[in-house]
């Protein structure tokens, strides 16, 4: 590959430190403080850059945390709900991507909610302690990322009404294929 | 391979088979010249649609499972493949993310030829979107125009990047090569051509009485259910919302070029047909101004270490490709490999309008409402 | 004497008897008749696959126009189709899908295997849920690698299926 770089000069190596952080905007900060207000100890944040604010929540409170960013944020629909296998914490994460289209102030923001389900070591999808509550009550747009994020790391959701198989085939009787100990073939 | 004792989900279509007498089930598809690589389960009472159940999956590839095996520039061929006659916009927010993982500044020309191919691509598939819709209604002029046309467009991609579809042209740190000598002109003059030429459907497609006695007032979408089941792209701005990404969070140079939004108001499959073309002439205009502001000279390319590591961090970012927003969420654990990949792509967030408006519609509506959601079934399935 | 033999019992027979002779006689001219007939319409079946069908469309366009050669735009029933050009990756999920759909097929039919997928599973050979080429499912008549193969080279693939069935026993189908 390195054949193929033109051969002008200008080429700046590639920094070996991250950069220092740029100062929050005052959209983020004032959506951070309303966050730590309104919620209190429910929420931390895990991350904020100019844009994009990553806040973890207990699985008990993401409903109600949900619905206030909803309510009081102004952020009415989810862009992806994303799970991540994280067997070193025995812990499967969700995450939802949350954006607005209402408050043109926060047409360029993204609210990740990130929530955490007990992982089991030998899951049976559905039955198992692996569950979260559902959010499609709060953001209806999360409906058929649900049902993804179900078949593919086999997180049940409470309360979504429509738990069935997406996108693998139907007669696929092995584990949830996104999780870390499904091997793919020659891996 | 472990075999547990997994519970089975129910199956699609299982669901909707308590049935009323006089109500019939119909599977539309996948082998069916208006479904594409999907089944559309509906349920029919005489001609009218009484509740229908999308059933995608059938190119599900398992491209986020094969992406946490793979290293950051391995990743590339295999990501663009869900869209590959938009493959510069379905690379983009991967490599996006993965700069800022990696920590790299793009070289400032790198970001104008990117945006020159990111629109070049639009153009290319909403051209073959448009060339399948005009199938899909009976249309087979609008077959050949837009197939035809499309091949001017891929010509100049061809010189660019080297290949006809499959680009893989964007990399982490920039573009794979610069521009060929002489681009700009040929690139301008086939660019005027083409504006010409798309024109020029307006005569024969959206002025046509017969396209607009079956979309106008089909499957209409309001502007509350167009927010609320969080569509995105062409359908969101058919039904009135002003959200483009381009103009929202602009990346690369778009906030320093001249172009505008196109939104309508009505929000029936007669909009949502109109918008992506609305874009091309966007498109047109962007193309333009960016090879006016290019720099003529200067590196297109960052150059990376071998099998580069990032930072334990996360990172997700958007673009908008023809299909709508586009985000990729790539987590990293300090690995060469990334320790997940999501695409978030607008075929599936379109896809849950489905259901909803084929509610109450004709049978034969169903064509028309289904492409007119800039659907394509590879990318939804991924 | 012809009417001594053919009484109402044995008629039957002896007319089978007669196409049998007939068919031997001409079946060398006729056969080629057939073929030739059958290469310059082959009818693919409308089933997309995965994302090689955008080269195929891009055949279909004008600039490529498969239909010179013989081979029809995709459109209409798979009960009159005699060819499948499987365009790329099958999943497990479509697997079964794609064997209902050649076994709905009227005899003779042709598969031409289109792309690096339909072949050996291409890209992704590690994939959980693709088929590593389509050989186990259906027979290929032609493979057109490329991924995507370039529209020169399946109409290539076409020309190649042309001679092939040029050079085929045209058999009689029941």
């Amino acid at each position: 590959m390195a054949d193929q770089v033109p051969a002008t000069s200008g080429d700046a190596p590639p920094a070996d430190t991250p950069p220092e952080p740029a100062a929050l905007p005052e959209l983020d900060t004032g959506l951070r403080s309303k966050l730590e207000s309104g919620l209190g100890d429910a929420v931390k944040v895990a991350s904020a850059t100019p844009g994009r604010i990553h806040i973890d929540v207990n699985s008990k409170d993401v409903v109600r945390v949900a619905e206030f960013v909803r309510d009081e944020l102004g952020f009415d629909h989810a862009e992806s709900v994303t799970g991540v296998d994280r067997p070193a914490d025995s812990e499967i994460e969700v995450v939802y991507h949350l954006g607005s289209y209402t408050r043109p102030e926060l047409g360029g923001y993204v609210m990740a909610i990130s929530t955490r389900a007990p992982r089991q070591d030998n899951p049976d999808p559905g039955n198992d302690s692996t569950r979260l509550p559902t959010l499609r009550e709060v953001f209806y747009s999360v409906e058929f990322h649900e049902r993804e994020a179900f078949e593919m790391l086999g997180v049940y959701f409470d309360g979504h009404p429509d738990n069935r198989r997406l996108l693998l085939p139907e007669d696929w009787a092995d584990l949830p294929p996104m999780r870390k100990d499904f091997a793919i073939k020659g891996r | 391979m472990r075999m547990s004792n997994i519970a089975k989900q129910i199956a699609p279509g299982l669901a909707l088979q308590k049935v009323d007498e006089r109500i019939m089930t119909l599977n539309v598809g996948p082998q069916h010249p208006g479904s594409g690589h999907m089944r559309i389960i509906v349920q029919i009472d005489g001609d009218k649609i009484v509740a229908c159940d999308p059933d995608p999956g059938y190119v599900h590839r398992g491209e986020e499972k094969m992406a946490e095996y793979r290293n950051y520039i391995q990743n590339i061929p295999h990501l663009e493949r869900p869209v590959i006659h938009d493959s510069c916009n379905i690379l983009y927010p991967y490599c996006l993310a993965t700069e800022e993982i990696l920590h790299i500044e793009v070289p400032e020309r790198a970001k104008y030829v990117r945006v020159i191919a990111a629109e070049l691509n639009r153009c290319v598939y909403t051209l073959y979107w448009l060339a399948i819709y005009g199938i899909f209604l009976g249309h087979s002029t609008m077959f050949m125009w837009p197939t035809g046309d499309r091949e001017l467009l891929i010509d100049l991609l061809e010189k660019m990047t080297g290949a006809r579809v499959t680009h893989a042209y964007f990399v982490p740190g920039g573009v794979r090569n610069d521009l060929p000598a002489n681009f700009e002109d040929v690139c301008l003059r086939q660019v005027d051509y083409f504006e010409k030429r798309i024109r020029a459907y307006a005569d024969i497609f959206y002025d046509n009485p017969i396209l607009i006695s079956r979309t106008r007032d089909a499957g209409t979408l309001s502007r509350q259910d167009a927010v609320r089941l969080g569509t995105t792209g062409s359908v969101l701005r058919a039904s009135g919302v002003d959200y483009d990404i381009r103009k929202k969070e602009p990346y690369d140079c778009y906030d320093s070029l001249d172009f505008e939004t196109s939104v309508l108001k009505s929000g029936d499959a007669y909009a949502r047909s109109k918008v992506p073309w609305l874009d091309m002439l966007e498109s047109c205009r962007i193309i333009r101004d960016a090879l006016s502001k290019m720099p003529q000279s200067g590196s297109v390319r960052v150059k990376l270490k071998p099998n580069p590591k990032g930072d334990e961090m996360t990172s997700y970012k958007r673009v908008e490709s023809g299909r709508g927003t586009l985000g990729c969420y790539v987590v990293s654990d300090g690995k060469p490999e990334p320790y997940r990949v999501k695409m978030s792509v607008g075929s599936f967030r379109n896809l849950i309008s489905l259901p909803y408006l084929l509610k109450g519609e004709k049978l034969g509506n169903m064509p028309a409402v289904y492409w007119s959601l800039n659907y394509w079934p590879v990318e939804a399935d991924r | 004497m012809m009417k001594d033999l053919l009484t109402p019992q044995n008629a039957n027979v002896f007319v089978g008897k007669l196409g049998d002779i007939l068919e031997k006689a001409v079946g060398a001219p006729l056969g080629y008749a057939i073929n030739w007939g059958r290469i310059w319409s082959l009818w693919p079946v409308h089933i997309e696959t995965a994302c090689c069908s955008v080269e195929f469309g891009a055949a279909s366009g004008p600039r490529y126009d498969v239909e010179r050669f013989g081979i029809i735009e995709a459109f209409g029933s798979l009960r009159q189709c005699d060819l499948v050009v499987v365009q790329g990756t099958i999943t497990r999920k479509m697997a079964p899908r794609l064997r209902l759909v050649y076994d709905q097929m009227p005899e003779p039919k042709y598969v031409i295997a289109m792309g690096a997928c339909a072949i050996t599973g291409g890209l992704y050979f590690d994939s959980y849920n693709v088929l590593p080429g389509i050989d186990g499912i259906l027979p290929v008549d032609v493979y057109v690698p490329g991924c995507p193969p370039r529209p020169e080279t399946l109409i290539q693939g076409c020309m190649l299926l042309q001679e092939k069935i040029k050079r085929m026993k045209a058999r009689s189908h029941v």
